[in-house]
């Protein structure tokens, strides 16, 4: 490939962070796709693969005894620190993934010369997996009060959201364009959620184009229409996630927010969740403390403290809390929005889905949630995780909020989800790595996969052990604290590559064995009874309360005995499922 | 003196209970001399039981004639009892107040308590000294068993037994005993069978400022080492404190006079820094600004995961000086009755698979900290509510158990015990219907007649039912060393899970199912 000034370089030191007597020997290669560093160590075969896709800045560092340095820093917020013998060697890595990791032009992302061995037709299935339609249908709609609107069908009125929208059975056509042409972008107010229980719903749309005084009529009448297909209530209310400076700020643009007093019967209410800028700074501040070598703990809490991501996270949660109070306690309706109505909008509103309706916290309703609020509605995915080259600041990780604020639930609710953590970061890497279609906002998608349909595939990877779906505790409503003790830094995700300090057991995994090997019984079970001759030629575990145990430590770290488990890398996860022994013992029989 | 002296009131209808996470209960209250009863008389409620010893502080509020009662305990709970009557709600809260400081021992409860239980095993007898050195003799004969301390004379805070090196005689060690620190010289802590090395324990040695020597010291201390080999000595202050204590008689050993030893000094807190730093932690989390900012920076403010951290480093640095470098370690402070004790049971909890069962647990609790000599009594008097000015409170236990919990966390398959038992240990360290904890020392203890008189903890949780409650259902042993992360975003804050029981009980149906289907197999296959 023409952007490729030096295909293999020898000798390259892959050091580590924390430790440098574990630095590493070996060939670095750069491929169309990957940089691939694969250890000189005899013996073992030992490669740490990078997409370029994921790689998220280069840095040229002054030279060392051991060479030349470049770190390069990851979307999946790995962190690369290579030492390059010469010179002008350095100089060429440098400046041939400075152009593969940007770049130019849709043709060149990873999905479309992703080519897993799926023929056209399996293809197509992946696309036909996700069904928007069918979420809706499961809320109960269209029914008496909300129409599925044909009016965005050629995406005339926005092209930013989806053809198909849900609308109240009284907004006609007119009052739906006049809505759209007073609200920035059209992005008109429209039907987000629907609880069937009490009729409320929670509704999106951006902010009204109302500077300081103008009016919309149609806009009215149709915040009018969705207080009426509401019938047990008589207000409604309207939340703007901006800080109130910034909402006020946006008037003399001529944008701005609702007047109460020139809408029947709502309810203002400003959240303060702070915008793009405002985040992507924090989360680059949260980065730097988690890069520091070895930090004290005041350097991290300090740290941490001053990125201020945990009281965004906060905000993010707050508000998801106060619609979804709205919407199941009081039975109010919500209309929310920010600017444009695709980031803390899409933010705000999955978050009180995941919060209200169990389905949203199984496998398939957060994949359902995140096609819904984000993909369907227009998340400007290609420049928040800056796929293409592209104005720098128009990258926010305004995903990874969401992402983390399901994370946070499921440490206050570990029985809650279907899902584990897992899941959350092969989603947050997939967005970014783009090697499926699905975050890619082109109309190319057919010739591209789906993950949607990896996951759903692979979702034994993803299951949680403790899901309770029959518990009091996880049914309905989620009742998070907000305690700011109950926020926690996520390790997880984004010191994911640091292994040394990850819980060297994983109790899900080892719940995880214990179940898989109850299916395995299970199975056993039934083919012997189908076949009882076969009986004599299966192994029986000697202690029947040791097979588990067993499994769980034959595959032991040197150094403490314990296998490291927890620190599997997803994006390559289909080639590394280890076959635990009591597998090779039943599958001999 | 009579309890019914200090009890103006004994009783009150319709007071209503406030606990945090559970349903309000209204009923009676009852005050006894060791408790605060609330029963509502109907079955299926629970009732409270609140021993006085476990009050940390009250605070009273009045909104009319009803007056509340916010009572703080050393467990750290916070309950609400509002108690129609402003007369009645002053009596309680003076009772209380009177009841809940009293001073004398002996009028605590553990001498009163009579168990509702069959006791199968007295507890004060399942650990003695001569037990544990049965094991150690299996191993080596490098050490024996000295009655030196028989009448605590040479060292008032140790037990009467003691291990030291084999070729060190009883009046070797009275002459060391006047060099160190309470008469703390240096014994046996641990013995690691993987390659022979010991960590031991004292306490500081006395040089003062010219720099006074002890050649029976030196050899004591030397006799421990193989030959050709160099042992490391862990001070847990750092040099310039340990340099201070020089001038009030204490100090470090020199390298001119223990050349076969290096010495690596740590920076581990003590008594008042610790208490102010629990006091500051539970402030915070309590705080109801809900503001993020402000509690990152009261938690940092607290110190109390900078301690975690630091003692785990400390733990993780000796056990590493044992398994790693194969050398012997002797490990110190001041008075060598805390800091030293909490990274020579941790050490353990690390390096020793047998510290990590619950059995192996209690042992490890009271060899390294009831029998080593920390002073619980004066340790544990006062909790982070308490609004009398600290003496010689520090929640140096509970730190020691905080890194136990974050190892456990880590580890979350290698403990026998869960979390629960941490949380008990830690409960009644404060306040017990068990003479476990009672007194300062093994002399304390005997002059009190703790074993004859009152009931050991230990007798109550080696039942099967307490067993069964405590034990962690992931547990598989694991004979290796584990060594935990010290990284502050691997520790975490010790909160209290709300659902605990949800993943317990889940984890515990998950195993079940397995094993039901395992006997089905079995069965059927035998059929």
């Amino acid at each position: 490939m023409e952007f490729i000034r030096l295909p293999k370089v020898e000798n390259v030191k892959l050091l580590d962070r924390v430790s440098p007597r574990r630095s590493r020997v070996g060939t670095l290669y750069l491929t169309a796709t990957h940089t691939i560093f694969v250890e000189n160590e005899a013996g073992v075969r030992n490669e740490t693969w990078v997409l370029h896709s994921l790689v998220c800045s280069l840095e040229k560092q002054a030279a060392t005894s051991s060479g030349y340095p470049l770190l390069i820093h990851c979307k999946n917020f790995q962190v690369l620190h290579f030492a390059i013998p010469r010179e002008q060697e350095c100089q060429d890595v440098h400046l041939s993934l400075q152009r593969l990791s940007q770049p130019e032009s849709y043709e060149e992302l990873y999905c479309f010369s992703y080519k897993p061995n799926v023929d056209d037709e399996e293809r197509q299935n992946e696309w036909d997996f996700m069904n928007l339609k069918a979420d809706y249908s499961r809320m109960g709609l269209p029914n008496a009060h909300w129409k599925l609107s044909p009016a965005n069908r050629n995406y005339k009125v926005s092209d930013t959201y989806p053809a198909d929208l849900f609308v109240p059975e009284s907004a006609t056509p007119p009052v739906i364009v006049g809505s759209s042409k007073f609200r920035s972008r059209g992005r008109f107010p429209t039907l987000s959620y629907y609880s069937k229980e009490n009729h409320a719903a929670i509704c999106r749309s951006s902010q009204p184009l109302s500077g300081f005084s103008a009016r919309c009529l149609e806009d009215e009448q149709m915040l009018e229409a969705i207080l009426r297909s509401n019938p047990c209530s008589d207000f409604m209310y309207v939340v703007d996630t901006r800080p109130k400076l910034n909402a006020i700020a946006n008037r003399a643009a001529g944008k701005g927010y609702e007047n109460e007093d020139n809408y029947s019967n709502i309810k203002f209410q400003f959240i303060g969740i702070e915008n793009i800028h405002v985040m992507r700074n924090s989360q680059q501040k949260m980065l730097e403390v988690c890069e520091l070598r070895s930090p004290s703990m005041s350097d991290f809490l300090e740290g941490l403290e001053s990125s201020g991501w945990l009281k965004h996270i906060k905000a993010v949660l707050d508000a998801g809390i106060f619609i979804t109070k709205a919407v199941a306690e009081e039975g109010v309706s919500v209309l929310v929005h920010c600017s444009d109505g695709w980031d803390r909008t899409a933010q705000v509103c999955s978050v009180a889905c995941v919060l209200l309706d169990p389905y949203y916290r199984t496998l398939q309703g957060l994949m359902v949630l995140i096609e819904k609020d984000w993909i369907s509605f227009g998340h400007k995915f290609s420049h928040r995780c800056n796929h293409l080259v592209g104005d720098p600041k128009e990258v926010s990780p305004v995903i990874d909020q969401f992402l983390e604020c399901v994370w946070q639930l499921m440490e206050q609710f570990p029985c809650a989800f279907e899902f584990n953590e897992r899941f959350l970061i092969t989603i947050h890497s997939h967005i970014y790595s783009c090697q499926y279609g699905n975050f890619i906002d082109l109309n190319l998608l057919p010739s591209t996969h789906s993950l949607w349909s990896y996951l759903w595939t692979n979702r034994t990877d993803y299951i949680n052990p403790l899901y309770r779906p029959d518990h009091s505790q996880t049914q309905g409503l989620l009742r998070p604290s907000t305690a700011p003790y109950c926020f926690k830094f996520w390790r997880g995700l984004y010191n994911r590559f640091d292994q040394g300090i990850h819980p060297r057991q994983s109790v899900e995994d080892y719940l995880r064995t214990i179940q898989e090997e109850t299916q395995q019984l299970e199975e056993q079970l039934a083919s012997h009874k189908q076949s009882p001759t076969a009986s004599g030629l299966i192994l029986l575990p000697q202690d029947l309360n040791q097979t588990s145990i067993f499994s769980l430590s034959n595959s032991s770290d040197p150094e403490s005995g314990i296998a490291d488990l927890s620190c599997r890398s997803p994006l390559s996860e289909d080639s590394t499922r280890d076959p635990d022994s009591d597998e090779a013992v039943y599958s001999a029989a | 003196m009579e309890f019914a002296e200090l009890i103006k009131t004994p009783r009150v209808d319709g007071v209503v209970l406030h606990r945090p996470f559970l349903p309000t209960v209204e009923g009676t209250l009852c005050l006894t001399g060791h408790h605060l009863i609330l029963s509502s008389r109907q079955d299926n409620t629970e009732e409270l039981w609140l021993l006085h010893s476990n009050i940390d502080s009250i605070e009273k509020r009045f909104v009319g004639s009803l007056g509340s009662i916010i009572v703080k305990c050393k467990d750290l709970r916070v309950i609400q009892l509002d108690i129609p009557g402003m007369e009645e709600c002053l009596n309680i809260a003076s009772s209380i107040e009177a009841l809940s400081t009293l001073d004398s021992v002996s009028l605590m409860y553990p001498f009163f308590y009579r168990p509702m239980f069959e006791v199968i095993e007295d507890g004060w007898n399942s650990f003695l000294p001569e037990d544990a050195f049965k094991d150690l003799e299996s191993m080596t004969d490098e050490w024996r068993l000295s009655e030196v301390n028989k009448d605590f004379s040479v060292c008032p805070s140790y037990p009467p037994l003691v291990a030291v090196p084999k070729d060190i005689d009883d009046e070797t060690l009275r002459k060391v005993a006047t060099f160190r620190h309470g008469g703390r010289f240096p014994v046996l802590s641990y013995y690691h069978k993987k390659n022979g090395m010991v960590m031991m324990r004292a306490g500081q040695p006395l040089t003062g400022t010219n720099g006074r020597r002890c050649k029976e010291d030196e050899k004591l201390i030397n006799a421990t080492l193989r030959p050709g080999k160099r042992g490391y000595i862990i001070d847990t202050r750092t040099i310039n404190v340990a340099q201070q204590a020089k001038a009030r008689g204490g100090g470090i050993e020199s390298e001119a006079n223990y050349p076969q030893w290096r010495r690596i000094h740590k920076a581990i807190e003590r008594s008042n820094v610790l208490q102010e730093s629990l006091i500051k932690l539970v402030e915070a989390c309590n705080d109801q600004s809900h503001n993020m900012d402000r509690w990152l920076s009261k938690l940092e403010a607290s110190n109390w995961q900078t301690h975690v951290k630091e003692i785990l480093t400390t733990a993780c640095l000796a056990a590493q000086c044992i398994d790693r470098e194969g050398a012997s370690v002797l490990v110190h402070g001041t008075e060598g009755t805390d800091t030293t004790l909490q990274v020579t049971s941790l050490a353990q909890i690390i390096l020793d698979p047998s510290c990590r069962t619950i059995r192996g647990f209690q042992g490890l609790v009271e060899r390294e900290w009831l029998q080593a000599g920390h002073p619980f009594q004066q340790r544990c008097a006062q909790s982070a509510y308490s609004n009398s000015k600290p003496r010689q409170e520090a929640p140096v236990f509970l730190l020691f158990l905080d890194c136990v919990w974050q190892i456990l966390r880590q580890f979350p398959c290698s403990f026998e015990f869960s979390e629960s038992y941490l949380v008990l240990l830690f409960e009644h360290a404060y306040a017990s219907q068990f003479g476990t904890f009672l007194g300062n020392s093994a002399a304390e203890r005997a002059k009190l007649s703790l074993p004859e008189k009152t009931v050991s903890l230990w007798s109550w949780v080696n039942r099967h039912q307490e067993i069964e409650r405590l034990t962690n259902p992931l547990f598989e042993a694991n004979s290796l060393v584990i060594w935990p992360s010290v990284a502050p975003q691997s520790l975490l804050l010790w909160e209290d899970s709300q659902y605990i029981d949800v993943i317990y009980i889940t984890i515990i149906i998950i195993i079940i199912i397995l094993f039901t289907i395992s006997k089905k197999y079995y069965y059927d296959i035998n059929a």
